[in-house]
């Protein structure tokens, strides 16, 4: 790290990027409105090629990663993931897919199987055709189902993911009924995060604590019928919370986005956090990224915290949570996550949920959804 | 606990996958977004689970290795408790 004039915060040299999460693209058939992509994704240029990604997967296996995520977007809108997935698989990663499973057909299923496909999770936007196919703007369900099948057909494990919110989360009964009927092994119910175009979408998102309440009073009610044959998950909204989560096990010390211009982040978000550049895989090696660049060490060890973080005997729990939430609510991200209640600026979080309980449900929601027109009119503003 | 027979074989579950990973100097256990860092014996028995030896010619195996005696006890623990985590399978 010779001649690298800003100086690691942490003072020792930082373990491997374990885990590789690749947005391969930001396309999409789906236009979800609790997306966590940036809402100027129209704006992303060319996508990194295929020999590119596969130089990002050499030089990242190397370093020692081993967690694969492939996700976007919908990485399904690639023609090379299979081989991607088949180079991955070669140099000794873990590969997952992370699909809405549009575009996943026995064809590509066996020849992703083929390739060395380890593991795919589906998302699914609620039980019903009508809310899926509202929530993600298009005609997805029935295509969906036929998913579920084909992964069952081909030996994965039948993995679910369900993003909850105000208009889905009083479902969950029948969304676990619906997982049920797929032969799902795992669900994972996830409540969800604010970035991108959740956080446009908020106000009409957010649950009610009494909505949250009961959606997880009726999750355990079906694990105590269902016992051990389907696993769920229930992750809690951390707006409801009173400690923050260990956003990414603190920045740069487990996990590497790369989005599909090749941009390096140490999470998916954070490209929006303001005074960081962001190295691109097309000029640096992932090594260098990782390890030198001045994006990546930035919010490394604790030298960059403020109080109430800095002298916080919690701070090598939490790592003060999510720089991007404190920068959404207080617009900075060196600020504790408002999420704490030890943060001075709680309050934010306390009134945002709040106002979602006094909103009533006959309201008429205007969201926006996740499209190539909303994007461009967002990215100019 | 030791409810596992000795001729029970023990094999890596579905969906999981045993590596040795230099950069960690470890045998690790890969699952779904998942990670288990092994140390060095439980790297060294699970990497015998291979469905066709029996509990007792792992543990047969370790001793003559590793030049030790009486690690029957050790073994049954640990594959127990992989068991119970269902990093390890038996198929009948």
């Amino acid at each position: 790290m010779a001649g690298n004039s800003h100086v690691s915060a942490s003072t020792h040299k930082p373990g491997p990027p374990l885990w590789l999460l690749l947005e391969l693209t930001y396309r999409c058939p789906l236009h979800c409105v609790f997306c966590y992509n940036p809402v100027d994704f129209a704006r992303t240029e060319e996508e990194l090629g295929t020999d590119e990604w596969i130089r990002v997967l050499r030089e990242a296996r190397a370093l020692g990663a081993v967690q694969l995520g492939l996700s976007g977007g919908e990485p399904l809108m690639r023609d090379d993931l299979e081989a991607i997935v088949g180079e991955a698989h070669t140099l000794g990663f873990y590969t997952n897919l992370i699909t809405s499973g549009v575009g996943l057909n026995e064809t590509r299923i066996k020849a992703l199987k083929d390739a060395g496909l380890d593991h795919i999770q589906l998302s699914f936007q609620d039980s019903t055709r009508e809310m899926n196919d509202f929530l993600s703007s298009t005609r997805t369900f029935d295509l969906k189902s036929k998913v579920a099948a084909l992964i069952k057909k081909y030996d994965y494990p039948m993995v679910l993911n369900v993003v909850l919110h105000r208009l889905n989360i009083d479902h969950v009964e029948q969304i676990l009924d619906m997982a049920e009927r797929f032969g799902a092994e795992y669900v994972e119910l996830a409540n969800t995060q604010y970035y991108g175009w959740a956080w446009k979408n908020r106000d009409q998102l957010l649950p009610s604590r009494a909505q949250v309440q009961r959606a997880e009073e009726t999750t355990q009610r079906f694990r105590e019928k269902i016992g051990q044959r389907m696993r769920i998950y229930f992750v809690v909204p951390d707006y409801f919370e009173r400690r923050p989560k260990p956003c990414m096990n603190g920045l740069g010390s487990v996990f590497l986005t790369i989005v599909p211009d090749g941009t390096a982040l140490p999470c998916h978000a954070a490209r929006m956090l303001p005074g960081l550049e962001f190295p691109n895989v097309r000029e640096a090696s992932v090594g260098s990224i990782w390890y030198d660049s001045p994006g990546f060490n930035h919010f490394r060890g604790d030298a960059w915290m403020k109080e109430p973080c800095r002298s916080c005997p919690e701070k090598a729990k939490d790592f003060g949570g999510c720089r991007c939430q404190a920068y959404l609510f207080t617009g900075d991200p060196a600020n504790a996550d408002p999420v704490c209640d030890l943060s001075p600026h709680h309050h934010l979080v306390e009134e945002a949920v709040a106002s979602a309980a006094q909103r009533t449900v006959q309201e008429k929601p205007l969201l926006f959804f996740r499209d190539q027109r909303n994007s461009r009119a967002l990215s100019s503003q | 606990m030791n409810a596992i027979v000795a001729t029970a074989k023990p094999m890596i579950s579905r969906g999981f996958r045993l590596q040795w990973e230099p950069a960690q100097n470890s045998h690790v256990l890969l699952y779904p977004e998942g990670m288990v860092k092994l140390n060095g014996s439980a790297g060294e028995i699970m990497k015998r689970c291979d469905g066709a030896r029996t509990l007792a010619e792992i543990t047969a195996d370790l001793e003559q290795s590793f030049g030790a005696t009486g690690l029957s006890g050790d073994v049954h623990a640990f594959v127990s408790f992989a068991l119970e985590k269902k990093w390890l399978e038996i198929r009948t």
